[in-house]
C-alpha cells in the first residue's frame, strides 16, 4: 500500500500552519514527522485522518481495502484520550474495538498494555500515564493499516514505551504504516523525516 | 450494525451512569409539571383544561435537557474524532446517539406522565391519546435538537444557544401535540389527522436530523 500526499496546506483560523507538504510513504515505512510547537504537526496528523479539510493539495491512498477511505483505515491517537471516565477500562476499549470493527480480543490488547489487572476499574481513575496506554490500546484491539500518532510517547513510563515501540515494529513488519509526530526520538529508526515549520 | 449497537449500549450505560443524563429529564419534566398547580391554583376546570399543554412544555423542556451534551462530551474529550473515523457512515452514527438520548430521557417520560396527568386532573380518557402522541412526538423533539447539538458541539456553553435554535423549530410539534390531546378529551374527531401529521413530523425529522447533524458537525469541526 502506499500513502501519498501532494503539496498539502492548512490554514486554521486565517493563519497559515503548513504548506507544500509532500510525503509518499509505502507499506512498512514509519515517518517521523518533528517542528517547534505550532508548526502544524497535529494538524498535519488530523489532515491525514480526516479530520481537518487541507487549504489545497491531495492525499492518496492506493493498495488499501476497496471502498474504505483513509480515515476508515487509520488509527489516530491524539491527544484526547477518546475515553469515558464513567466506563471501566475494559468497556472503554471494548465499545472502540466494537465501533471500530474487526476487532481482536480486547483482554489481550489490554494484557498488551499491562492494563488487564485494572479491567474492571472506572477509567476515572487512572492515571494520565495509564489514560494514555488505554487510549493506546486501539492500536492492539483493532487491525488498520495507518497509524497517526500525535506524542505517543508522552506520559508514558520507560517499560509502556517500550511496549509501544515493539508494538509499532511489529506493525511495521507486518506491512503497516505509521506517521509519527514526536518532538524526541521514538525508539526505532523512521524511515523518512519530515520536519515542519520554518528551516 | 455492530457498531451500530455498540455506540447505542455504550451510550445509554453513560446515561445511567453517575453524571449520566437519564432520570433527570424525567425528574424536570416532574418538576416542571408539579409547579405548575402551585403558580396557577387549585382550580381544578382549569388545570384539566391546561393539562395537555403543561404536559407537553414539560416534555420539550426535558428533553433540551441533556441535548447539549449529545455531541459536545464526545468532541471534549476526542471520543467524536474516533466515532467520526469509524466505517459507520456519520449519519447512522448520529442516529444511534438520537436513539440512546431518546431510550434514556425520552422515553422515561412516557411512564411518568400519566401520573402527572392524574396531577392535573386530566379526563382519564384523554390519557391513552396524550400517550400516543408523546410517544411519537417525543423522538421528533430529540431529531431536531440533534441539529441544534451539533451546531453548537464546539461552544463551551452550547446549552443555550442549543435551545435558542431548538425550540422555534419544535413549535409544529407543540401545535399538533397539544391539539391531538384537547380534541380527544373534548371529544372531538380532531385526533386522527392531528395525529397523523404529529407522525409526519416525526418521521420527517428521524429522516432530516440525522443528516443536517452530520453536515453541521462535518462543517463544524474545521
Amino acid at each position: 500500500m502506499r500513502l501519498t500526499a501532494h503539496d498539502l496546506a492548512c490554514v486554521r483560523g486565517g493563519r497559515k500552519v503548513f504548506a507544500g507538504v509532500s510525503f509518499d510513504l509505502a507499506g512498512g515505512d514509519v515517518m517521523l514527522v518533528t517542528g517547534p510547537n505550532g508548526a502544524g504537526k497535529s494538524s498535519l496528523l488530523r489532515v491525514v485522518a480526516g479530520l481537518l479539510r487541507p487549504a489545497s493539495g491531495r492525499l492518496s491512498l492506493e493498495g488499501g481495502a476497496k471502498e474504505a477511505s483513509i480515515a476508515e483505515q487509520s488509527h489516530y491517537v491524539g491527544h484526547q484520550d477518546a475515553l469515558k471516565t464513567t466506563l471501566s477500562v475494559a468497556e472503554n476499549l471494548a465499545f472502540w474495538t466494537a465501533f471500530l470493527g474487526r476487532g481482536d480480543d480486547v483482554m489481550a490488547a489490554l494484557t498488551a498494555f499491562d492494563l488487564a489487572p485494572l479491567a474492571h476499574l472506572p477509567a476515572a481513575y487512572l492515571s494520565a500515564g495509564q489514560r494514555k496506554r488505554l487510549s493506546l490500546a486501539r492500536l492492539a484491539a483493532v487491525k488498520r493499516p495507518i497509524w497517526l500518532l500525535d506524542e505517543p510517547l508522552s506520559a508514558l513510563d520507560h517499560a509502556s514505551q517500550g511496549r509501544l515501540v515493539e508494538l509499532m515494529r511489529h506493525h511495521r513488519d507486518r506491512g503497516g504504516l505509521a506517521i509519527v509526530a514526536s518532538h524526541g526520538p521514538i525508539g526505532l529508526a523512521p524511515a523518512l523525516e519530515l520536519r515542519l515549520g520554518p528551516t | 450494525m455492530n457498531a451500530f449497537v455498540a455506540l447505542l449500549i455504550r451510550d445509554m450505560r453513560i446515561a445511567v451512569r453517575a453524571g449520566g443524563g437519564a432520570l433527570i429529564g424525567a425528574i424536570f419534566f416532574l418538576i416542571v409539571v408539579v409547579t405548575v398547580p402551585f403558580a396557577v391554583g387549585p382550580d381544578l376546570k382549569l388545570l384539566g383544561r391546561i393539562g395537555p399543554a403543561v404536559l407537553w412544555l414539560g416534555a420539550l423542556l426535558a428533553s433540551l435537557l441533556a441535548l447539549d451534551r449529545l455531541f459536545a462530551a464526545d468532541h471534549e474529550d476526542g471520543s467524536l474524532d474516533v466515532l467520526m473515523m469509524g466505517e459507520l457512515p456519520l449519519e447512522l452514527t448520529i442516529l444511534a446517539k438520537a436513539a440512546a438520548h431518546w431510550l434514556t430521557t425520552g422515553l422515561p417520560l412516557l411512564f411518568v406522565a400519566p401520573l402527572l396527568g392524574l396531577m392535573l386532573d386530566m379526563d382519564p380518557a384523554a390519557m391513552g391519546p396524550l400517550l400516543a402522541a408523546l410517544a411519537v412526538g417525543t423522538p421528533a423533539l430529540t431529531f431536531i435538537g440533534l441539529v441544534g447539538a451539533a451546531l453548537s458541539v464546539a461552544l463551551r456553553r452550547g446549552g443555550l444557544l442549543l435551545a435558542v435554535i431548538v425550540l422555534p423549530l419544535t413549535i409544529p410539534i407543540l401545535v399538533f401535540g397539544v391539539s391531538t390531546s384537547e380534541a380527544a378529551s373534548a371529544g372531538r374527531t380532531g385526533f386522527g389527522p392531528a395525529f397523523t401529521i404529529l407522525c409526519a413530523l416525526s418521521m420527517a425529522s428521524l429522516v432530516l436530523g440525522p443528516f443536517a447533524a452530520a453536515a453541521a458537525l462535518r462543517h463544524g469541526l474545521e
